[in-house]
């Protein structure tokens, strides 16, 4: 584990550097238990590390970073059993034939493949309610595209390294995208705007058009 | 609540901020808030309110605002040349203004963002616990974007007393806009870079780019090598220096991705934000290295210079 400063009011714990579901838990469980503490105004977990934003008059950062070693001492309770949603996704992406010839099966593999998986919610990140799933099965890893594109269209599903995502907004991106989803993951005028939530699983179904 | 200013023109680009949404990030959505807070806060000190409340942010140039109603403002950040009817008046001073009295901005002096307090702080739509407007989701403020001609700014009807007036933050408290030597504080990726990027980082001058706004600010200058094993997104903060691919470093600022996998090399002390929130794109900025605790005492200036606002 190590502890860095992000500036005089915010840290970073980096509990790993790997796309793993325990780890994620272990975050997103030290997330919680920080959130409580005297002075921390917030605390994000993501894959394999947690953001803690505190107010230097309530706590120093020596104190709080004590504080993080000794909650990261006691076990924490893995729960792998977040919400499910199945998210239904029309697979006529753009790349999904260069990524199908890049990894050597077909398309109709790809898509197999893809919506097996049970993902993880490792963070709702980048742009408001989109979400970092993962671990995506290894026959699928692929890097970025060399060119990232200008535009990705919000509802696009998309895969990179061991990564899956749906973009929420249209935004350019460098993700390979596999197919599209009309399902509403934004709801600006609930709290929280977003339906998914970190520690929750996605499973992604298949439609015709 | 009542009708305190009517917008005759907006300006480039005005909008309602606050001190910002902290605990909406896990939801993905921005801290948002005034750029810099000190003028922000110190406004509305001078017009009498809390320091959250809500100000108007006005970028690069200032709106032509009617008063429709005797109200106490305050106006701070940067130096748009303000005007009353037609004369000149001072900027971090309390004033009055009288029904029908015109407040104009002549052009600009210095800076990139001047703050508009009222008395009993503008009113504006509440998204996430924040007014703060936030362009992108068009939520928060009026009605989720920047101010047009015919708005109307609603504020707490709090009458001006003799008590409120010409109160004034003397000049040795403001923040020294001109000087653009940003402390940083290292950051979790510092060790990535090589000597060389190192000296360049805390050596060099960086010019704010054209591609610069609430978002952040993508620098030009030596390029920085941070490479290595590509990285995990993890949470971000206002004020980080993150290092993409290409080397040129980005500052992020109040209307942040919540999250993202660059390295970040350094970032800059909450102190230092006010300065960055007034840089526009052609300015150069240097990156100096500083110890937490330095930068704590540089926050504890501050908080001092705004204390001295309360009476």
């Amino acid at each position: 584990m190590k502890i860095q400063p992000l500036g005089d009011a915010a840290l970073v714990v980096q509990l790993g550097s790997r796309i793993d579901t325990d780890l994620s838990a272990k975050a997103q469980t030290l997330a919680n238990r920080l959130r409580s503490r005297q002075g921390v105004q917030d605390a994000l977990a993501s894959y394999c590390s947690v953001t803690v934003h505190y107010n230097p008059d309530s706590v120093s950062y020596q104190t709080l970073r004590s504080a993080v070693e000794r909650l990261h001492q006691k076990p924490a309770k893995v729960t792998r059993s977040g919400r499910l949603h199945r998210i239904p996704v029309i697979y006529d992406g753009p790349d999904l034939p260069d990524a199908a010839e890049a990894l050597g099966i077909s398309i109709a593999e790809v898509i197999q493949i893809h919506s097996s998986a049970t993902y993880r919610v490792f963070l709702i990140g980048f742009a408001p309610g989109q979400p970092y799933l993962g671990p995506l099965p290894a026959k699928l890893q692929l890097p970025r595209r060399s060119t990232p594109r200008t535009y990705v269209p919000a509802g696009s599903v998309a895969i990179a390294g061991r990564q899956t995502n749906v973009y929420t907004w249209p935004t350019p991106g460098g993700w390979h995208v596999l197919g599209r989803t009309d399902m509403r993951l934004v709801f600006l005028d609930r709290d929280p705007p977003a339906l998914l939530r970190a520690g929750d699983r996605v499973k992604f179904v298949p439609r015709a058009e | 609540m009542s009708e305190a200013l009517r917008v005759v023109k907006p300006g480039l680009l005005t909008t309602v901020q606050d001190l910002g949404r902290l605990n909406a990030m896990s939801a993905g959505v921005p801290p948002g808030g005034a750029m810099d807070r000190f003028a922000h806060r110190a406004a509305n000190l001078l017009a009498g309110n809390d320091e959250g409340a809500a100000t108007l942010e006005c970028t690069v140039s200032g709106p032509v605002l009617v008063a429709l109603r005797p109200s106490l403002v305050a106006i701070t950040g940067a130096d748009f040349d303000p005007r009353v009817n037609g004369q000149p008046v001072p900027v971090w001073t309390s004033l009055v203004l009288n029904e029908g009295d015109e407040l104009k901005f002549a052009g600009r002096r210095s800076g990139a963002r001047a703050y508009i307090a009222v008395a009993g702080g503008i009113a504006g739509d509440r998204w996430l616990g924040s007014v703060s407007t936030y362009l992108l989701a068009e939520r928060g403020g009026m009605h989720g974007r920047p101010l047009i001609a015919g708005d109307v700014i609603v504020a707490t009807d709090v009458p001006p007393t003799p008590a409120g007036l010409d109160r004034r933050l003397p000049h040795e408290l403001r923040p020294d806009y001109a000087d653009h030597t940003l402390p940083a504080i290292a950051g979790p990726h510092l060790e990535r870079l090589p000597a060389e990027s190192r000296s360049a980082l805390f050596g060099s001058t960086y010019t704010v780019s054209r591609d610069a706004d609430r978002m952040g600010y993508r620098l030009e200058g030596q390029s920085l090598d941070a490479s290595g094993e590509e990285l995990l997104s993890f949470g971000l903060v206002a004020g980080v220096v993150q290092v993409p691919r290409s080397g040129q470093p980005i500052l992020l600022m109040s209307d942040h991705q919540t999250a993202g996998g660059y390295p970040v090399v350094a970032t800059i002390a909450g102190a230092a934000m006010p300065v960055a929130a007034q840089l526009l794109p052609g300015e150069e900025l240097r990156f100096a290295e500083v110890s937490i605790e330095t930068a704590l005492r540089m926050r504890a200036a501050q908080r001092a210079a705004l204390d001295s606002l309360k009476s």
